[in-house]
């Protein structure tokens, strides 16, 4: 019997065009109702969610390959991707300071020690802020159950800002402000490259070359970020929009936001008041978990099944879930607002994540087996 | 259970989340949306983002 060409993929194609067809209605649904910007910020959330589930580019996966197995490739396009991202928004922002925002913050004591924790919870579920809604939204349950703990934490972690910002907290730091507007940017570049170096420089035989995919992930993902500050006026975010959520389900029940300086503060209260279909942050994370659901379904993955683990593992899930947020929010961000958009913005605290982070997640590897998420029997 | 079942839950928990939120928050209108694009709009960033302190 001849095999028919094709004869296996036509019957996907008609689920396929619903698919894309669904995400394309969800953008125009949220722009007829909210307004252009909303539907295109919707957008690219999407774009982000298809670019990093569709070419396996993240945050924890990668630098778990590097302590573990010395393989540079996904950190070195991590750095790739946050370089091109400076090149452009780091001048552009110079040039366009009323109407453009960098993600700057201080360096601080939290900060430090919270970047150090979600490195750690990163590492034991295996998902970053963006990762956790990738995760999520392709149907990983250890993804999907992190997912509400990260938003609660997130929640609770600016509810206490103030006081642990009460510590210890220098003033903000940037590249920019040191060295002028291209003086920052060539010192940004430049620390890139010498991390990028130091990659390769102690990478396992063979392992330094980046597969085309990588490429193709780090100008997608430098690409949507421009875009992300172009439309909205400020970095790509995610972890402030998780915990907007649960702020308006607390209020909702009749929370006194008020009492949290955070909450009570103008911009936030503000926020809580108005649909997350106009907030920057809640609608890339919704793209973000729509778009790796239509890859994941694209790709006929969603019949797998769901993995047998350890209470243990799922109860480390939730707390990993907590610490996420409750740290991200000490460290003035995640893997995306702090690392990502923190460094390709020139803020100094971009850099301290990025160290303290690393140093948390060599903990959280060495962690992740004795709570039962490798199969492996641990006492 | 497979992962299709984590994803219905998931969007089940999504529908549910913006149906509280639309009920709950200032009506929407497109008409008094900003502008498309903030580059180039003259209008300050309005959003809120997490490298943001209290108060800022």
């Amino acid at each position: 019997m001849t095999a028919v060409p094709g004869a296996d993929i036509r019957p996907a194609i008609a689920p396929r065009l619903l698919l894309a067809a669904g995400g394309v209605a969800l953008v125009v649904a949220v722009a007829a109702m909210a307004g252009a910007r909303y539907g295109l910020l919707l957008a690219v959330g999407l774009g982000f969610g298809i670019a990093l589930e569709g070419l396996r580019f993240g945050f924890a996966g990668p630098w778990r390959a590097f302590i573990l197995r010395r393989e540079p490739a996904g950190l070195i396009a991590q750095l790739i991707a946050i370089g091109l991202t400076a090149a452009v928004a780091m001048p552009l922002i110079a040039a366009n300071p009323g109407e453009l925002v960098g993600a700057h913050a201080p360096v601080g004591i939290a900060m430090i020690g919270g970047a150090f924790v979600f490195g750690l919870a990163m590492q034991i579920v295996l998902g970053c802020g963006s990762g956790t809604l990738v995760n999520a939204g392709s149907g990983n349950a250890v993804g999907a159950l992190a997912l509400p703990f990260f938003a609660i934490g997130s929640f609770a972690g600016a509810w206490n800002l103030d006081w642990w910002i009460g510590l210890g907290t220098a003033p903000v730091v940037t590249a920019g402000g040191l060295f002028g507007p291209m003086g920052g940017l060539a010192a940004t570049l430049a620390a890139l490259a010498a991390v990028g170096a130091f990659a390769v420089w102690r990478a396992a035989p063979g392992t330094a070359r980046l597969p085309r995919r990588l490429w193709i992930a780090a100008l997608a993902v430098a690409g949507l970020a421009l875009l992300n500050l172009v439309i909205s006026g400020q970095p790509w975010g995610v972890v402030y929009g998780l915990g907007l959520w649960v702020a308006k389900g607390a209020s909702a029940l009749g929370a006194d936001l008020s009492a949290s300086a955070f909450w009570a503060a103008s911009a936030n209260a503000e926020r809580v008041a108005e649909s997350l279909l106009t907030d920057v942050t809640s609608l890339t994370n919704i793209g973000i978990i729509a778009g790796a659901f239509l890859v994941a379904a694209w790709r006929r993955g969603l019949s797998q099944p769901i993995p047998a683990l350890p209470a243990r593992a799922w109860v480390a899930t939730v707390v990993a879930g907590l610490l996420l947020g409750y740290s991200s929010r000490l460290a003035f961000g995640c893997n995306v607002g702090a690392f990502f958009s923190g460094i390709s913005t020139g803020s100094l605290h971009g850099w301290a994540w990025f160290a303290a982070a690393f140093l948390g997640s060599i903990a959280g590897v060495r962690l992740r087996p004795w709570l039962g998420f490798e199969g492996r029997a641990r006492p | 259970m497979t992962r299709r079942a984590v994803v219905v839950l998931l969007a089940a928990a999504g529908i549910g989340l913006l149906a509280l939120d639309l009920a709950g928050s200032r009506p929407l209108n497109p008409f008094t949306a900003p502008p498309a694009l903030a580059l180039g709009s003259g209008q300050a960033a309005g959003g809120a983002h997490c490298s943001a302190a209290p108060g800022r």
